[in-house]
């Protein structure tokens, strides 16, 4: 049977390169792959293009990879009071694309699922329609908002069984399940790894289809 | 010139929102709504980051850093409540199936137009829009919390916004520390003053022409309104 376990955070991040374009799960403080974060840093890759709904809230999170410099480029929503990727930002030092947060994930979801983008109502009329391509659908303006893809998506789940199916825990959710579709390698961190059939189908949020590793923090 | 406090203004805005609905309170000032929803309310509380029926903030004991809001503070599930992923929250927000957002805002023009993500003049630090245009374009009835003028004494109900907008024609009522103003085909309508001044006063301090309501309404200190 699929079996897509891997050992430890090292194992996870294994085939990340220097350029990759990376997908991190979270929103604030909820929903971070924590220990992947601090393995992508031991990893020794630069000039990642970062997709993702904050900058770095805390010390341990995103923060890691701004203090390190790993970062070209941040594609985000929110990256206010992150105090690294702040500092780097003032200096020119890293590149941010701001997309309002609808936008953003539904950009996300577009990519894992296929799609040419979405013509998006958000944005019309103010400064995040500049260049892009306006559509008239139904007697309302809209504008082309183009796919997003990445070549690792990293996300923090709550359980996840060895076939690679997952659950999350509250808001911890939020942005994971369509990164989760949207990268050549989905990896997920989760508190607990369990055998396949012990999660309730009905529970699933992240079919294992979209799974290629995971990682648990503690063991069962 | 005497004005309401944050939390009365909070509390006058609680006191307007209907007993039902799902309703998204914007970061920052709007979440103090919350706090004086009427305790056998129906108003079901939208968060953007994955939650409906927000409930009251936990004991710090019990707080759980994977149950927060929208602005990073720990919230509780309120009974019925659910989550869900980013998609479909942004879906019921794009989608028409919020009944009110409240936001906090810059400016607000004559004929709605919101600008409430940035003042143009960021000295270097990195932008932020978060959720604010998706709310402000998807929910079906966009109401605004703000002080009335800046802390310089500038009006920020204007004849037209000079920071960048987040969204064009949206904004149906704007309750401030000193009035209540709704935003209607014919114009701005002063429909509340605060007890002690005059629509005069508000006038004074208002960027843009305010026709007071025909039978217009007092503010009380305690952000009551009386007819």
């Amino acid at each position: 049977m699929r079996n897509v376990v891997v050992e430890d955070a090292r194992a996870a991040v294994q085939g990340l390169k220097d350029g990759h374009t990376v997908m991190v799960g979270g929103f604030g403080n909820a929903g971070l792959p924590l220990a992947i974060l601090k393995a992508v840093v031991e990893a020794g890759v630069r000039d990642l293009t970062l997709i993702s709904n904050n900058a770095g809230t805390v010390e341990d999170d995103l923060t890691l990879w701004f203090r390190a410099k790993i970062v070209r480029k941040i594609i985000c929503s929110y990256p206010r009071g992150a105090k690294a990727f702040t500092e780097l930002y003032r200096k020119g030092e890293v590149e941010l694309e701001l997309v309002p947060q609808g936008t953003l994930v539904e950009r996300i979801r577009a990519g894992g699922a296929g799609m040419g983008g979405f013509p998006s109502p958000v944005g019309v009329g103010t400064d995040f329609a500049k260049g892009k391509q306006v559509l008239h659908v139904g007697g309302r303006d809209y504008i082309l908002e183009l796919p997003l893809k990445a070549d690792f998506t990293f996300v923090k789940g709550k359980l996840a069984d060895t076939v690679g199916n997952v659950t999350y825990n509250m808001t911890a959710r939020n942005h994971c399940p369509a990164m989760a579709t949207a990268a050549e390698t989905t990896v997920v961190e989760v508190d607990r790894i369990v055998a396949a059939g012990e999660l309730d189908p009905e529970a699933i949020v992240t079919p294992c289809i979209f799974v290629d590793r995971v990682f648990a923090r503690a063991k069962a | 010139m005497k004005t309401l406090g944050r939390s009365e203004l909070a509390r006058m805005v609680a006191l307007h929102l209907p007993r039902q609905g799902f309703v998204n309170l914007g970061i920052g000032a709007p979440t103090e709504i919350g706090d004086y929803l009427p305790p056998d309310t129906d108003v079901m509380l939208h968060s953007e980051n994955g939650v409906l029926n927000v409930g009251p903030r936990p004991p710090k004991e019990a707080e759980d850093w994977d149950l927060i809001n929208a602005g990073k503070i720990p919230i509780t599930l309120g009974t019925g409540g659910a989550f869900f992923d980013s998609t479909l929250s942004f879906a019921m927000m794009r989608g028409g199936h919020l009944d009110i957002a409240v936001l906090g805002a810059f400016q607000v023009s004559e004929r709605g137009d919101i600008a409430n993500w940035t003042t143009g003049e960021s000295n270097g630090a990195p932008p932020g829009i978060g959720g604010a245009i998706d709310l402000a374009v998807g929910a079906r009835t966009i109401w605004v919390m703000m002080d009335h003028t800046t802390k310089e004494g500038a009006p920020r109900i204007v004849r037209t916004c000079t920071f960048p907008l987040t969204a064009a024609k949206v904004v149906s009522r704007i309750f401030t520390n000193i009035a209540i103003v709704d935003v209607t085909p014919k114009g701005l309508v002063l429909d509340a003053v605060l007890d002690g001044l005059t629509p005069a006063d508000v006038q004074a301090v208002t960027g843009a022409e305010l026709q007071p309501a025909k039978k217009l309404r007092k503010i009380q200190p305690s952000g009551t309104v009386v007819s």
